[in-house]
């Protein structure tokens, strides 16, 4: 997929959490063909001290508004001055970058994708992208408490979503990995995206369950084109760049100890 | 329109400006943003005898106006290079060189040799000046000693254009300079990074995996534009001159230091288009300077 350079206008900026920003950009020329999955490198202006871009999935896109969402979680000083614009303010973009999710290869597969925290982010799109082709996917989205899972109503108009979380106030208590869902319905595939323990436990159940699983990885990069080899992953074939050959991975390539 | 052209050893630049090793990957990583054919030459990753597949992660920490890396040379080694990367990128209308590195001088001289029968590599950048490998790359680049031996060995070897790449962490850069310049380089290309390090105080543990790295960026140009002064004053034979050019201003700031061309590394992270950038902003300060060559601006500092 062509990559691109560009300077795309803030339509807005909400803070659906404390922690999170949701900002949606937009441009005069129609967005790019994005894939589910894919990041953008962002870069961000009037940071004193931060110098690289941030590494973002996409979170969503609305074609009709030609519209691209980035749910960023405010994590240190870079990303916390990007959580600062404001509409009008131009963001500078290199997409889409990386390979993204498995798309089915047939609608009537049963495919649950698993999302914990910011992890969520790119699941919306790649939910969307799968009822586009008539299919139904199915969420199972976790977070500390009710207020952590964001959102839901975007989620719930592509297919059933499942919730924990570890203080019971929404869902299912406890872990995603806990939940009920995953006693009573027999999925062909699970792609996921969350914190490492999450997916690794995730993983887990997919393994043990011989359920075909991918994994969406943040490790650390710079360039986010293949360039530098600085966000290296283990894979069975040495090291693979996150940026470039992931971030989604199936865990039958990773060498984590599932 | 000033001519921005340049000769080092056998070497035609079409322009002066190159892309530093490890930056850029093998050019084609880039094709998307930028014209590689607008770029005087392209310095692919570092390129070992064998297989090396580098340090464990983390290899990466964003400093002020800066980042430190430890990646460890990782490439699939001189043999895959040349019958699967060179194919690919051999008709690239540039010039591809390759940096070569290694750990002991027989390495170096015999994947210089491999190199030296691709056609389309005008020139090498020797590495003698990685910081994150152990006993290689920049054990030979701290003495006059071990950077003799080891241009003495490749010159022999390798009969293109020789760059040798030299490390900043030493006391004096120029000596070292005026040694490999005897043994027969071409020219000599420097800053590599600085070594560094960074420390996680709630963990107790340093940020990269090998606990230093090398420091790039725009925070390390005051000491590479001053290196580049030391060695142009010290040697006959061009200097590159590299270590945070973010912008043309930048540039410039080698050219008169006594640089005859420049490398961009780390600002491809933050613009992948820049280095074209660079290239016309450096022609149009030429332009509006009165300048109808780059050559007039090369070591053109005044005293003080």
């Amino acid at each position: 997929m062509k990559k691109y350079i560009l300077d795309l206008t803030v339509v807005e900026n909400t803070s659906p959490h404390p922690r999170y920003v949701l900002i949606k950009l937009t441009q005069e020329e129609p967005l790019p063909a994005m894939a589910p999955g894919q990041f953008a490198e962002i870069r961000i202006d009037g940071s004193k001290n931060t110098f690289l871009r941030r590494p973002i999935s996409i979170n969503y896109i609305d074609k009709e508004k030609n519209e691209i969402w980035f749910l960023v979680a405010k994590v240190g000083e870079g990303t916390q001055a990007l959580a600062k614009v404001v509409p009008g303010d131009t963001v500078n973009a290199v997409l889409p970058l990386g390979n993204g999710f498995t798309m089915p290869t047939d609608p009537a597969q049963k495919v649950l994708l698993v999302g914990g925290g910011v992890g969520t982010a790119p699941l919306l799109y790649f939910g969307k992208c799968i009822k586009e082709m008539g299919g139904e996917p199915t969420f199972l989205l976790g977070g500390r408490s009710a207020g952590d899972l964001l959102e839901l109503d975007m989620f719930k108009a592509l297919g059933p979503v499942y919730t924990t979380t570890e203080d019971g106030t929404m869902g299912e208590k406890g872990f995603v990995t806990q939940h009920s869902i995953l006693n009573k319905v027999r999925f062909d595939r699970i792609s996921t995206c969350g914190p490492k323990p999450m997916m690794v436990s995730v993983a887990r159940y997919a393994k043990a369950n011989g359920i075909d699983c991918e994994v969406s990885l943040e490790n650390k990069m710079a360039c986010g084109v293949g360039a530098c080899l600085c966000c290296v992953e283990g894979t069975k074939e040495g090291h693979k760049c996150v940026c470039k050959d992931g971030p989604v991975f199936n865990i039958n390539d990773l060498l984590w100890q599932i | 329109m000033a001519d921005l052209s340049v000769k080092i050893g056998s070497l035609e630049l079409k322009n002066s400006v190159m892309t530093a090793s490890g930056t850029f990957g093998y050019g084609v990583e880039f094709e998307d943003f930028v014209n590689l054919e607008e770029i005087g030459g392209i310095i692919v990753k570092g390129t070992t005898l064998n297989h090396r597949e580098g340090n464990a992660y983390p290899r990466m920490v964003e400093t002020p106006s800066g980042m430190l890396n430890c990646v460890g040379l990782q490439n699939k080694g001189v043999d895959y290079f040349c019958n699967h990367i060179y194919p690919t990128i051999k008709d690239i209308k540039t010039n591809m060189i390759v940096n070569v590195s290694g750990s002991t001088v027989e390495d170096y001289v015999a994947t210089a040799e491999r190199i030296n029968e691709l056609e389309n590599i005008p020139a090498i950048e020797l590495n003698i000046s990685c910081p994150n490998v152990k006993s290689g790359g920049m054990a030979f680049g701290v003495t006059c000693e071990g950077a003799s031996e080891v241009v003495k060995a490749v010159r022999k070897a390798y009969n293109k254009t020789l760059i040798v790449k030299l490390s900043p962490n030493v006391t004096d850069i120029a000596s070292i300079a005026k040694a490999v310049e005897a043994e027969g380089a071409d020219s000599v290309s420097l800053i590599n990074t600085l070594m560094g390090m960074v420390i996680d105080i709630e963990k107790r543990t340093p940020m990269l995996s090998i606990n230093t790295g090398g420091m790039s960026g725009p925070a390390v140009r005051p000491v590479a534009v001053r290196m580049v002064w030391q060695v142009a004053k010290a040697v006959n034979i061009p200097v590159v001159g590299l270590g945070g050019i973010m912008n043309a201003h930048d540039a410039i700031e080698f050219f008169m230091a006594g640089a005859s061309a420049i490398e961009i590394g780390t600002a491809n992270f933050i613009d992948p288009a820049i280095t074209v950038k660079v290239k016309n902003g450096i022609n149009e300060w030429l332009d509006a300077h009165g300048c109808k060559s780059l050559s007039e601006i090369v070591g053109a500092l005044k005293d003080y």
